[in-house]
């Protein structure tokens, strides 16, 4: 049996680093401010680069925790100080965006970074910017279905025609920058919806997994979803990634201990607003363990669950959601040097791939 | 879980809705032995890739006749689409309501801004020719093919059952169990409440000691 992702989709495996723009703290303890956060960002997107990541991601959120509601502009200021990484939405809430102003906006990120931007766009998991911008959330399928629709439109390059019932219909339409080359990647974040992960197959999308809890591996029915959905609308191979939240440290104890009580405090408050249990020591451990989803040890336990979660999702893209809300700056940062420069070469390894 | 015995019929699952939450119960329905049938919005072969894939052994059709043959219905769409389901079509059927109401989430649906009422018993004041049985609504339906155990396993986790027709709660518990879960019946609808979202059980991975507890507590709070 021959289990390297890169081979079973043709892809090489590619590594990122997401944020939602949390909020951490400074050598004090005291969390930073809003704009201090948005200027940290910054500098850990070019230490990323410096690291070696292959990406590096902003998830749109629009609340007090996370406030990166204009992650592309945080985007194009790493651009203009890196060479190599990519960067992009992780995601944009394209239901409650306009198609148009999201590719005009990730066109220009691309012409910025001589061809780097990526984008992944999703549905919206968190659903602030649902009233913040008027939208229902009724509407919630057909506005992602028609945008996401357009937006494949979009990338094919001008002129665009399109006709819908939740934007202005575009007719032989000039979406300027244009592309320099090919259209930059596209993604589609899935959660848990297969009708999500035909849409991307449908619209020639590369698929996205975002796992948040639970066993990984009960994903692998929607990769096998996704490829043959992919055949049966006759497009060609695409990567298929996976999302997970996860911190790393020298060892699994200084990880845990620095992961464990921001991570209880954020649940804490989510679990508020989501009804659902606050989580216990014992179904942390289990998230942390071989069976759950959270990416939390030393760069030894964290590339050997990365290794093998790639492979039993047939994926060749990892992207780490780093720097849960309240760690102290310098953990974040050592988290994201241990990623680069330890975490990545060892899953490459593993995976027996160093393309 | 629980090997079927070859010669019992099983009463045959239908289930409406494609989307997270149908085929994750239609699987594991079918790996406890059920006939499962399953429809998404309308025509069958919208869903076929899904149902060949993520619920294989199951039988594609239309909303109208999966609900037809069922014995027991499964209501999965999403709850803003309730409001304009047609009860007509699940008259005289045992339905299974695993949806929920938190505002937070959903959005405000007027339809359920009723704090004298649970979201089941809106759903079965809508669906008044059907018996109306809220189960599954509390737990993770991305969990819920991992955490099957068989009867009597140590760690086999408990779901609430909850309804006013006790006839159509004992056959939605055989189901509960069948697949993995030991099933705690409750009275009625009303008490269904405290299967809630922001009530104890919800999200919570509890066996049954555990869930009994969890029950008693609230009501005693």
């Amino acid at each position: 049996m021959n289990d390297s992702p890169s081979l079973r989709t043709g892809f090489p495996l590619t590594f990122g680093l997401d944020t939602f723009g949390d909020v951490h703290s400074d050598e004090n303890g005291t969390l930073n401010s809003h704009a201090q956060t948005v200027r940290n960002i910054v500098e850990q997107g070019v230490l990323a680069d410096s690291v070696g990541i292959d990406f590096f991601g902003i998830g749109e959120h629009h609340t007090y925790d996370y406030p990166l509601s204009a992650g592309d502009l945080v985007l194009s200021a790493i651009a203009a100080r890196t060479r190599d990484i990519h960067l992009g939405s992780a995601v944009t809430v394209l239901s409650s965006d306009d198609p148009v102003r999201v590719f005009q906006r990730y066109s220009t990120l691309n012409a910025l970074s001589s061809g780097r931007a990526e984008v992944i766009l999703g549905r919206g998991s968190s659903i602030d910017s649902f009233p913040l911008f008027g939208y229902d959330l009724s509407d919630y399928e057909v506005l992602f279905e028609e945008k996401s629709e357009l937006f494949a439109e979009l990338l094919k390059g001008s002129p665009v025609t399109w006709t819908g019932t939740t934007r202005a219909a575009l007719k032989d339409q000039d979406v300027v920058p244009h592309l320099e080359a090919e259209p930059f990647p596209t993604w589609i974040g899935v959660g848990g919806s297969p009708q999500s992960v035909v849409r991307a197959a449908r619209h020639g999308y590369n698929l996205i997994l975002a796992i948040i809890g639970g066993s990984p591996a009960r994903f692998q029915p929607f990769s096998n979803l996704y490829l043959e959905a992919l055949e049966h609308f006759e497009r060609p191979a695409q990567p298929i990634g996976v999302h997970s939240m996860g911190h790393v440290a020298a060892t699994d104890e200084q990880a845990q201990e620095e992961f464990w009580p921001r991570y209880l405090a954020v649940m804490k408050h989510v679990s508020k607003t989501r009804g659902f249990a606050i989580p216990t020591p014992e179904s942390f451990k289990h998230e942390i363990g071989p069976h759950g989803a959270i990416y939390v040890g030393s760069p030894e336990t964290v590339a050997r669950k990365i290794a093998a979660n790639l492979r039993v999702l047939h994926a060749s893209r990892f992207q780490l959601k780093f720097g849960m809300t309240g760690l102290a700056h310098t953990a974040v940062m050592n988290n994201i040097e241990l990623y680069g420069t330890k975490v990545i070469p060892l899953v490459r390894e593993i995976l027996g791939s160093e393309s | 879980m629980t090997s079927p015995t070859s010669t019992t019929t099983l009463p045959r699952i239908g289930i409406l809705g494609a989307g997270h939450v149908g085929p994750a119960i239609g699987r594991v329905a079918i790996k406890a032995g059920y006939p499962v049938s399953i429809a998404g919005s309308g025509d069958p072969a919208k869903i076929a890739l899904i149902t060949q894939i993520l619920v294989p052994g199951a039988k594609a059709d239309w909303p109208a006749q999966v609900a037809a043959e069922a014995d027991i219905v499964i209501l999965a769409i999403p709850l803003h689409k309730f409001s304009t389901f047609d009860p007509s079509l699940v008259a005289g059927k045992v339905v299974v309501d695993l949806m929920n109401y938190w505002a937070p989430i959903d959005g405000t649906q007027q339809l359920f801004e009723d704090p004298r009422y649970g979201s089941s018993e809106i759903v079965q004041r809508h669906l008044s020719g059907s018996r109306v049985v809220k189960s599954f609504n509390h737990a993770g339906y991305h969990e819920i093919e991992a955490d099957r155990r068989p009867a009597g396993a140590a760690d086999r986790l408990a779901l609430g059952v909850a309804g006013d027709d006790r006839e159509a709660v004992e056959l939605v518990a055989d189901l509960v169990e069948n697949i993995g879960y030991d099933a705690v019946l409750l009275d009625s609808l009303h008490d269904g409440r405290i299967l809630e979202p922001g009530g104890p059980v919800f999200g919570a991975s509890l066996n049954k000691e555990q869930f009994a507890q969890a029950l008693t507590e609230k009501t005693a709070a």
